[in-house]
């Protein structure tokens, strides 16, 4: 497997102010690519680990961004109705003590004085909706990317959460794992992914997987 | 346009937080006739503020926002001060400028509206406190005044820099004395809003927002006026309880105090002869139309 860049992109907490992983050389995946941890694979390849990423968590969240929540036009009426497709199927494969959820980020505003971190995210403090949920893994979809960016890396800084960006432009370096050109199909395969390793992934193997992530950058020192 | 424009998608309106189910059920926007009697059932007015207990500003706030004709295709534009808390809550687009440039941003942003929906109405509304627009920002105001630039500048004028302790300001009266401007105003308060009349502006009034459907029928004025002949300018006395020493409770009497005959914030109004033929003729329009809607449903 070609490794695009020195910098392994896994959960945090990593720093303050983590390094944006694009400045430590990675690179955005080409079509019909994604990246995982940084590394740039076959987009099937991730479809999989996506689909094991979220069956394997604690708390698997969708956070949908105003780009699908609103209905702009057709293409955005589409997919939010394939992201709620989605989250059905998680809902219905994930193991029995998983609690998957879908909270909204309606939009960027910075909602001072406080937000409530039970039925929203904001890309300026999405660290609150995380650790008061105990969200251990999420997807975002229909974010515009400059806000993405923004909270992938306040996520990475500040929490255990994994990233899954599903994004309908180029990807996400920031993420844990990201795909690109986000489709309503690429979203219901997604979905497929999920129902075809239904049982075959054991309830938290996402906690093991990020220690055995940990333990090959104590090894390799591709971290920091 | 009108609020059918933004709706959530059927999926994922039960998980929005209210607000939002509430801006797509319950907003003004393209209600006729919506007014400073929304303030408190709609929340799109701003429902909770981060300004201090009892601010006068947001009051101030919610009645422009409850006054604004055409909130759905209005773009306002704001400042470095108080008003820059508020403006992320406000159910409009809002531009934060640097210090001082709003009005320079508001001619760009005017023009180029104008020009990228033209045939539609498109309003500008500058909000910044009395440091930005007099002290800091005064040569970008009255450019865009001596420019004749087709929007409306609302000053709140609390006589002093109140987010950052109390500095003196141009605004602020002669003598008074601040935390810190401890040695006292020194001048006399720059009389804008004749410099404004003597400027360009067509539409000017200096008065408080005491009187809530006073400050709708200004704001309606200044908006309409600035759409069709050109700059409008309303100071508003909007006073720092807190930098004058008073109580949250208290900042409705300051401003009745301040607008009583001969004192500074005195209501003050200059129309030019073109924007009061222009408002007569609206007002002929919206009779005619209310006799006409009355007609039709006594025939019906």
């Amino acid at each position: 497997m070609n490794q695009s860049g020195p910098y392994v992109v896994r959960p945090g907490p990593e720093a303050f102010l983590p390094p944006a992983a694009a400045s430590m050389g990675n690179a955005l995946p080409d079509p019909g690519q994604a990246h995982i941890n940084g590394r740039i694979v076959p987009e099937e390849e991730a479809f999989e680990e996506a689909a094991r990423m979220f069956l394997g968590g604690t708390v698997p969240t969708i956070f949908p961004g105003p780009l699908v929540l609103w209905a702009w036009n057709e293409k955005a009426k589409k997919k939010a109705k394939a992201i709620k497709f989605l989250y059905d199927t998680l809902k219905e494969c994930a193991p029995q003590d998983a609690k998957p959820m879908l909270i909204p980020m309606p939009d960027y505003r910075p909602k001072y004085p406080k937000i409530n971190p039970e039925v929203e995210i904001n890309p300026n403090h999405p660290n609150l909706t995380i650790w008061h949920n105990k969200i251990d893994v999420c997807m975002f979809v229909g974010v515009h990317c400059h806000q993405a960016n923004l909270s992938l890396k306040i996520i990475r800084g500040g929490t255990t959460c994994y990233t899954i960006a599903m994004c309908a432009q180029a990807g996400h370096e920031d993420a844990c794992l990201s795909f690109r050109d986000a489709s309503v199909e690429k979203i219901m395969h997604l979905a497929e992914w999920v129902k075809k390793l239904k049982g075959a992934v054991p309830f938290g193997a996402l906690k093991k997987h990020v220690a055995a992530l940990e333990s090959k950058d104590r090894v390799g020192g591709t971290r920091n | 346009m009108s609020k059918e424009k933004i709706q959530i998608c059927e999926e994922f309106f039960d998980i929005m937080p209210p607000e939002y189910q509430a801006l797509v059920t319950n907003a003004t926007w393209g209600k006729e006739g919506r007014g400073w009697k929304d303030v408190g059932v709609n929340k799109e007015l701003i429902e909770q503020h981060s300004l201090c207990a009892g601010c006068p500003e947001s009051m101030a706030f919610r009645y422009i926002l409850a006054s604004l004709p055409n909130p759905e295709d209005t773009v306002m534009v704001g400042s470095t001060g108080c008003t820059s808390l508020v403006f992320p809550h406000v159910g409009v687009h809002n531009i934060h400028s640097l210090f001082g440039n709003q009005n320079a941003i508001a001619s760009g942003l005017k023009r180029a509206l104008t020009l990228r929906f033209p045939g539609k109405v498109k309003d500008v509304v500058v909000l910044a406190g009395d440091g930005a627009t007099v002290d800091i920002g005064l040569d970008y105001t009255l450019q865009s005044w001596f420019r004749q630039e087709m929007f409306t500048t609302i000053c709140f004028d609390n006589e002093l820099y109140a987010n950052t302790g109390g500095q003196e300001s141009g605004l602020m009266q002669k003598g008074f004395v601040a935390k810190m401007a401890p040695v006292g105003k020194k001048f006399d308060k720059v009389r804008l809003p004749e410099i404004a009349k003597e400027s360009g502006c067509v539409y000017v009034v200096n008065c408080t927002v005491s009187k809530p459907s006073l400050v709708e029928k200004v704001i309606r004025n200044a908006v309409y006026i600035a759409r069709e002949i050109g700059p409008t300018y309303i100071q508003l006395y909007t006073p720092c309880i807190l930098e004058i020493g008073k109580n949250s409770m208290e900042g409705l009497q300051e401003m009745r105090d301040s607008e009583k005959p001969g004192e500074r914030f005195a209501y003050k109004e200059f129309i030019s002869d073109q924007a009061k033929a222009f408002l007569a003729d609206l007002a002929e329009k919206e009779k005619a139309k209310k006799a006409s809607a009355k007609e039709a449903l006594a025939q019906a």
